[in-house]
């Protein structure tokens, strides 16, 4: 039986930023793989290295201060091996991008019309009448109302939410395999995150690509992934189906997260949860023993591994704490 | 017995343009809203961006001018009078203050945390350099930070830390009201955990009031004893936190309630059914709760605890609406 390659694997990855003459490892040694059909939910803290890991794989990074080792496999390629000009083939034609920021990804002088077929121009062989044909069918998709009136507004026209809705058609303009979204709805108002949420998971459903869906909130996570990772200091720290994520927490940084999460009150005393300490800058972070360590100073020295390997929970659940079966809060009972 | 009330508050802000610069519009960023404040509760004002939020909290605080209505401060008409040294207004003054998002652009870099700290108590209390110190250090403990921060400069501080310091900062005039526009809205999770812990303390310990502005719904959930949904500019909805949460009326404040993400992954699927009911229902009968201006309706007593903005019943309301839409069509 052969083995069936995921769509997306990351092997190892490393990156790091140079400080002087020293690199510090923003991300530090992630695997994860990516399959056909799903949203992966990388979730973490500012600063964890989503966004650095994201832009890793789409290989947008400045190489004189930057050094990335490990693999990205994408159809038997390792991106990282390949020339810009091959990478710019790659982006767009088979790994879409959405970022936070919609205004900041469109072109502010051009159409929406020209922003989108430009994107088409660049990848594909259409003429003008099937360009304009494939743009309003996009537009339909990302649900624009009146699109042969809204492809010819400019970006400073739209809402942030229509504006969010346009750079999904882009990303999207080429069907492409692979689709990477940093925080795309964190500049949103609620009800708005609501449609772009929705949005994403139809369009994974009509298209069976897979989604990397980089997020700060828990929330989004819920209302969105199949899987999960939580990233911490650089790290994978769990991995899980996010039914056991929510259900079954075993790394302390996601049972602590999870515990600070603003609830209706239980009385005058009930207090959120909060973590001991702070996540130390990249120059200072610890890069031996456990990183989160420091933020759990009740738990003895001896309790942990030198550097906590990936443990297995069960077939799909990993998480990188020795602890994990006995793990306890400060003052909680074993 | 409210100490701070709001009288049918107006802000307008003139549009200009044209040739001569002249004024050609308004936005009216508040738009008729009611507050009555009393000691030692926390009210939560939750909208969209561009609701009015931070509108309603500068006027009150005299960072914006009211266009119409009037402030109460015990009893006294503060309307615009936050900048006057006369005595009467100085107890206003003293008493309300406010935090932003983020505490420290409303400090000066140069400064250290102590000499920020001291201003407000230089301004309202005859302490000598040693109480000040001593109370400086007390108030940053409050907020669970070291003494020897207050030598420091404020970019020295993370996020949360400076949010802390503002928090410190805000109670340092020993004040009954503290007006915090969107307080943990820049920090992560597990530090706006702190920050909202904090308040909550303080809270306790001095009886003070929160005005709680955020779009945060869950946050205004955790920290509010009575909450206003506000819509362009007016509430669409005001009662107590259950009233609210447990039992909104208002077409918009369910919209706003049903998008809030679930953090139980295994009802997602009836969840967005639900949300996409509501937004249907919101697409449908929009009309019927904004009037032909778009403009939300004046609150009614709907419960003991509960006031929302419903289309008026009047016994010729068919007649007037056939006027409306005629009138419109014409
Ligand atoms: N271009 C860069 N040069 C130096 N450090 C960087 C650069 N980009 C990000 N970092 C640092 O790398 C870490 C990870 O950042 P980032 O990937 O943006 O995190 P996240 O997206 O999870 O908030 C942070 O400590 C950040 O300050
Ligand atoms: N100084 C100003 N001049 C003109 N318009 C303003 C000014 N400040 C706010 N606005 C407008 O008033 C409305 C309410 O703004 P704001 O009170 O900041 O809302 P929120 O805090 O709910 O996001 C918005 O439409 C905003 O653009
Ligand atoms: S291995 Fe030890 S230090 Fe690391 S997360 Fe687990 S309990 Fe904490
Ligand atoms: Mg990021
Ligand atoms: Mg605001």
């Amino acid at each position: 039986m052969a083995v069936e390659r995921s769509l997306l694997e990351i092997n190892n990855l490393e990156t790091g930023f140079r400080f002087g003459d020293i690199y510090h490892n923003a991300v530090d040694g992630v695997s994860l793989t990516l399959e056909n059909n799903e949203i992966l939910a990388i979730v973490g803290e500012s600063g964890c290295g989503k966004s650095t890991l994201a832009t890793s794989i789409m290989g947008l990074h400045d190489p004189k201060n930057t050094e990335i080792k490990g693999e990205v496999i994408y159809k038997d390629l390792n991106l990282l091996d390949l020339n810009e000009k091959l990478y710019n083939r790659i982006r767009g034609n088979d790994i879409g991008m959405i970022f936070q920021d919609p205004l900041g990804s469109l072109n502010p002088l051009m159409t929406i019309y020209r922003q989108i077929s430009e994107a088409l121009e660049y990848h594909s062989d259409l003429n003008e009448e099937q360009r304009k044909a494939r743009v309003l069918e996009l537009l339909n998709q990302v649900g624009i109302p009146r699109p042969e009136q809204i492809m010819k507004n400019y970006p400073h026209e739209l809402s942030g939410g229509m504006r969010q809705r346009v750079v999904i058609a882009i990303a999207l303009a080429n069907k492409p395999p692979v689709i990477i979204a940093d925080e795309p709805t964190t500049a949103l108002d609620v009800t708005i995150q609501a449609q772009i949420l929705d949005l994403m998971v139809d369009i994974q459903d009509e298209t069976g690509s897979g989604i990397i869906l980089i997020t700060h909130d828990l929330g989004v996570v819920a209302e969105t992934a199949d899987r999960v990772a939580v990233m911490y200091a650089g790290q994978i720290v769990e991995e899980a189906p996010v039914e056991e994520l929510f259900a079954n927490p075993k790394h302390p940084y996601t049972r602590s997260l999870l515990n600070s999460i603003p609830h209706e009150l239980e009385g005058e005393d009930d207090e959120l949860h909060v973590i001991h300490g702070t996540v130390p800058s990249l120059q200072k972070l610890p890069r031996k023993g456990c990183r989160f360590a420091p933020r759990i100073p009740w738990i003895p020295e001896e309790a942990h591994e030198e550097n906590p390997v990936l443990h297995e929970v069960s077939p799909n659940h990993k998480v990188r704490c020795t602890c994990w079966k006995d793990f306890h809060f400060e003052g909680e009972d074993k | 017995m409210a100490f701070l009330e709001v009288k049918d508050l107006k802000v307008h802000y003139p549009i200009r343009g044209g040739i001569l610069n002249t004024v050609q519009d308004h936005v009216k960023a508040v738009d008729g809203v009611n507050l009555s404040i009393e000691s030692g509760k926390t009210y939560g004002l939750v909208g969209e961006s561009g609701s009015g939020k931070t509108t309603i909290g500068k006027t009150i605080i005299g960072l914006e001018k009211a266009t119409s209505g009037k402030i109460f401060y015990e009893g006294e008409n503060v309307t615009n009078k936050a900048r006057s040294r006369k005595k009467k207004y100085a107890n206003y003054n003293k008493d309300v203050q406010m935090i932003f998002q983020d505490a420290t652009s409303s400090m000066n870099p140069k400064k250290r945390i102590i000499d920020v700290m001291a201003e407000p108590m230089h301004n309202y209390f005859d302490y000598t350099p040693g109480e000040t110190k001593r109370r400086v250090a007390e108030l940053l403990e409050i907020v669970g930070m070291n003494a020897e921060a207050m030598y420091k400069y404020p970019h020295e501080f993370s996020g949360g830390q400076r949010q802390r310091i503002g928090v410190a900062r805000a109670v340092a005039s020993d004040p009954k009201l503290i007006i915090a526009d969107e307080p943990t809205s820049a920090l992560d999770l597990s530090v706006q955990a702190q920050v909202l812990n904090f308040m909550r303390r303080i809270q306790k310990e001095y009886g003070l009031s929160y005005l709680f502005i955020s779009h945060d719904l869950g946050v205004v959930q955790h920290m509010s004893d009575d909450i206003a949904i506000m819509h362009r500019g007016r509430f669409v909805e005001q009662g107590s936190k259950e009233a609210i949460y447990k039992n909104p009326q208002h077409i918009y404040t369910k919209r706003l309630l049903s998008a809030i993400p679930d953090m139980d992954p295994t009802t997602r699927k009836a969840h967005k059914v639900e949300r996409q009911r509501v937004e249907a229902e919101y697409d449908a009968q929009e009309t019927e709760y904004y009037d032909p201006n778009g403009r939300v309706y004046d609150l009614q007593r709907y419960d003991n605890d509960h006031l929302v903005a419903l289309k008026p019943e009047e016994p010729n309301a068919s007649l007037q609406n056939e006027k409306v839409k005629t009138g419109g069509e014409s």
